[in-house]
């Protein structure tokens, strides 16, 4: 808009601009409707500026009350009993359940998951894999709650065949010991984690080995590679950033699950050595499960630890979104 | 590579030994062979234990076999194709089990009477009772989401798409993506911090509140990527013919991209629909059917599913009417991503791919 204004040799001389006419040419939008219609986007666009920040602010207040009146230490006390006066609370359980959990999903689900996405870009049938991404991405939507209900009802009883074989020949390692309860314990939270997050890692993780350039695959073939090391030396390589963002994305996403770690988990506010003895709790989990009978200092203090998981989940996605903009190339899939 | 080729003397020398097209099944079939004989054998019990040997065996004799007729390096590539093979069966089960269970526990109970009845005052541990209420809920709590939701989040994709430049877009684009991230229930905090603040006792539209801001970020990311797909030459002719930027934008740029935008919007509410986690700390639940989102405790599709597990103490009457409502969720969220893929299908723009 602004070219308008300029003369260059050639051109026949225009008057000079008045000085309302170069006022509107600076300001871009002219008329009354572009006026309008600009300052709707742009206000949408700040207001959700303002919603996170008006999240971090009452998060923050309403934390404070809590972690003010608490008679614990708000980062080591192994307890949760926020009705009591003055209140004795502390998220060290919370926290190791909330990362052991999700280590647990992410090592079961990241190897699977690419290799399913490898499977589907690299080794299925072609007229299978077109149907079977689909279904993938259908399941991706599937409500937490369903995951929760299926993990509860019928994922448990089926873990104690396992339980009890883990138990026989890895119990001695301290972390995978037995003592023969229900298995509702981390490691059943984990697969479930695990099971929920693998359709989300393997769409974006297709997505990026769909992008490796045909010559590079072409070139290893016709150096006499195998199909493995084809994968080995032209996929992976390429795909390492935006299979480390989905991964991410997906441990954003098990930080954070609520319901169904809600529904299997036997909760205790102890740290079990054991992945398959039952207790620990997670964040989001313990916010789900004492909400029901929390006073106002109850909620407060929820919301202290909620505060803790929005930290977290920040920190993690902002260190994914870091990794895919600085190889924005190789993983146009989701940047 | 290795030239001995024994087995197929016939073959190009060019070409190092392969193996038949069928060895690989001829192999599992041995390997399972040797393992019932190892298991009857040994008086193991469990047939996950046998399983188990069999798969082991599977790779020990591929990678023999193989590396025998064609080399190491292709013996490695046949185990490396078993792996993604198994990892694939492996992720299979689960997900084909979840969908094989809710189906055929769902149908148990699912029926009209079901669909167009409350709760009430049926007991947990009875039998009959519905989910009207809850889908009264779910529907207004969604709705208003989406109403708030996705105007907020269309306008903000056209402002990042059509206007931004500069600090202000770059920190919307930021934010978007971390608001991506955050999860459900600290959005159901937020929403609850404020009622605490105003003293306020749950209601329906709270939670509409907390699904607008989780429904926000999706709809900007998808609308954003289809007004990307746009053609800057449309925009060039209409401005060039004197049409003002906004009209532009209304009448060539939304209309090229609407199939997308729609498709992204549903998908989005899909997503929402499915959320428990804020719609139990600021919707609470409520057994009778209450029309008025605005005052008073509703009920939710997914909260319904949520309370009959966790408040029945295992009567099995309540656990049928949960899988009946998760069927009944599952639907709804898989026809609303069925017709948007759909309308997607249909309505992609015909030209800039």
């Amino acid at each position: 808009m602004d070219i308008s204004t300029q003369t260059t040799d050639a051109s026949p001389p225009t008057p000079p601009p008045t000085e309302a006419e170069r006022k509107r040419a600076a300001r871009g939008a002219t008329r009354p409707g572009d006026r309008i219609f600009l300052g709707l986007t742009r206000g949408s666009g700040i207001l959700l500026l303002v919603i996170m920040a008006a999240m971090a602010v009452f998060l923050t207040y309403r934390a404070s009350l809590a972690i003010s009146k608490d008679h614990g230490n708000f980062l080591t006390t192994f307890e949760w009993n926020t009705n009591l006066n003055p209140p004795v609370f502390g998220i060290a359980v919370l926290a190791f359940g909330t990362v052991v959990s999700s280590i647990v999903a992410m090592v079961l689900a990241v190897p699977i998951a690419v290799a399913i996405a490898l499977f589907l870009t690299h080794y299925a049938p072609r007229k299978l894999s077109g149907p079977i991404a689909y279904v993938i991405d259908l399941l991706a939507a599937v409500p937490s709650i369903v995951y929760g209900l299926w993990g509860a009802l019928i994922l448990v009883p089926h873990m104690q065949g396992l339980y009890g074989w883990l138990n026989d020949y890895f119990g001695w390692t301290g972390i995978l010991s037995w003592e023969g309860g229900a298995p509702r314990a981390m490691l059943t939270v984990g697969i479930l984690l695990a099971i929920m997050i693998l359709p989300i890692i393997t769409n974006v993780s297709r997505e990026v080995f769909r992008q490796v350039p045909q010559m590079h695959e072409e070139a290893a073939l016709a150096l006499g590679a195998t199909r493995w090391e084809v994968v080995r030396m032209a996929v992976l390589p390429f795909g390492r950033s935006g299979v480390i963002s989905a991964s991410m994305l997906g441990l954003g996403r098990a930080l954070g699950e609520t319901m169904a770690v809600a529904t299997v988990l036997s909760p205790s506010y102890d740290i079990q050595a054991s992945l398959l003895d039952p207790g620990g709790g997670t964040f989001a989990q313990n916010i789900a499960s004492k909400f029901g009978e929390a006073t106002e200092q109850g909620r407060d203090a929820l919301i202290a630890s909620g505060l803790v998981l929005f930290v977290i989940t920040l920190v993690v996605n902002g260190a994914a979104r870091a990794i895919i903009a600085r190889r924005k190339e190789y993983s146009g899939a989701n940047a | 590579m290795s030239t001995a080729a024994v087995s197929h003397k016939r073959r190009s020398t060019l070409r190092g030994a392969t193996l038949p097209k069928w060895s690989p099944w001829a192999i599992a079939g041995g390997a399972l062979a040797v393992a019932i004989g190892i298991g009857m054998g040994a008086g193991l019990d469990s047939k996950v234990q046998w399983g188990l040997i069999a798969a082991v065996l599977f790779l020990l004799f591929t990678y023999g076999i193989a590396a025998k007729v064609e080399g190491r390096r292709q013996a490695k590539d046949r185990i490396a194709t078993s792996l993604v093979w198994v990892a694939f069966l492996l992720a299979v089960i689960p997900l084909v089990s979840l969908v094989w269970v809710t189906v055929s526990r769902g149908v148990k109970v699912l029926d009209g009477y079901f669909l167009t009845h409350s709760m009430g005052v049926v007991a947990d541990s009875e039998p009959g009772g519905g989910v009207y209420a809850a889908i009264i809920g779910s529907l207004e709590q969604v709705g208003l989401a989406t109403l708030i939701g996705a105007p907020i989040g269309i306008l903000t994709a056209i402002y990042l798409v059509e206007y931004g430049r500069g600090n202000l877009a770059r920190a919307v684009t930021f934010f978007v993506d971390v608001m991506t991230g955050i999860p459900s229930i600290v959005a159901g905090l937020f929403i609850l911090s404020l009622m605490l603040i105003f003293d306020m006792q749950p209601f329906g539209f709270a939670g509409s509140l907390a699904l607008a801001i989780l429904m926000m970020p999706v709809v900007v990311r998808s609308t954003e990527e289809m007004l990307k797909l746009v053609p800057n030459e449309l925009r060039e002719a209409s401005l060039a013919l004197g049409v003002p930027k906004w009209r532009t934008i209304l009448k060539v740029v939304l209309p090229t991209s609407i199939g997308g935008i729609t498709t992204g919007v549903m998908l989005a509410i899909a997503r929402i629909a499915g959320e428990t986690a804020p719609v139990l700390l600021l919707v609470f639940g409520n057994p009778f059917i209450n029309n008025n989102p605005f005052e008073g405790a509703q009920a939710s599709l997914p909260l319904y599913i949520y309370q009959q597990y966790s408040q029945s103490a295992g009567a099995n009457a309540a656990y049928d009417r949960a899988w009946a409502a998760s069927l009944t969720l599952i639907a709804f969220v898989m026809i609303l991503n069925l017709a948007a893929r759909g309308i997607a299908r249909w309505k992609a723009p015909k030209s800039g791919r």
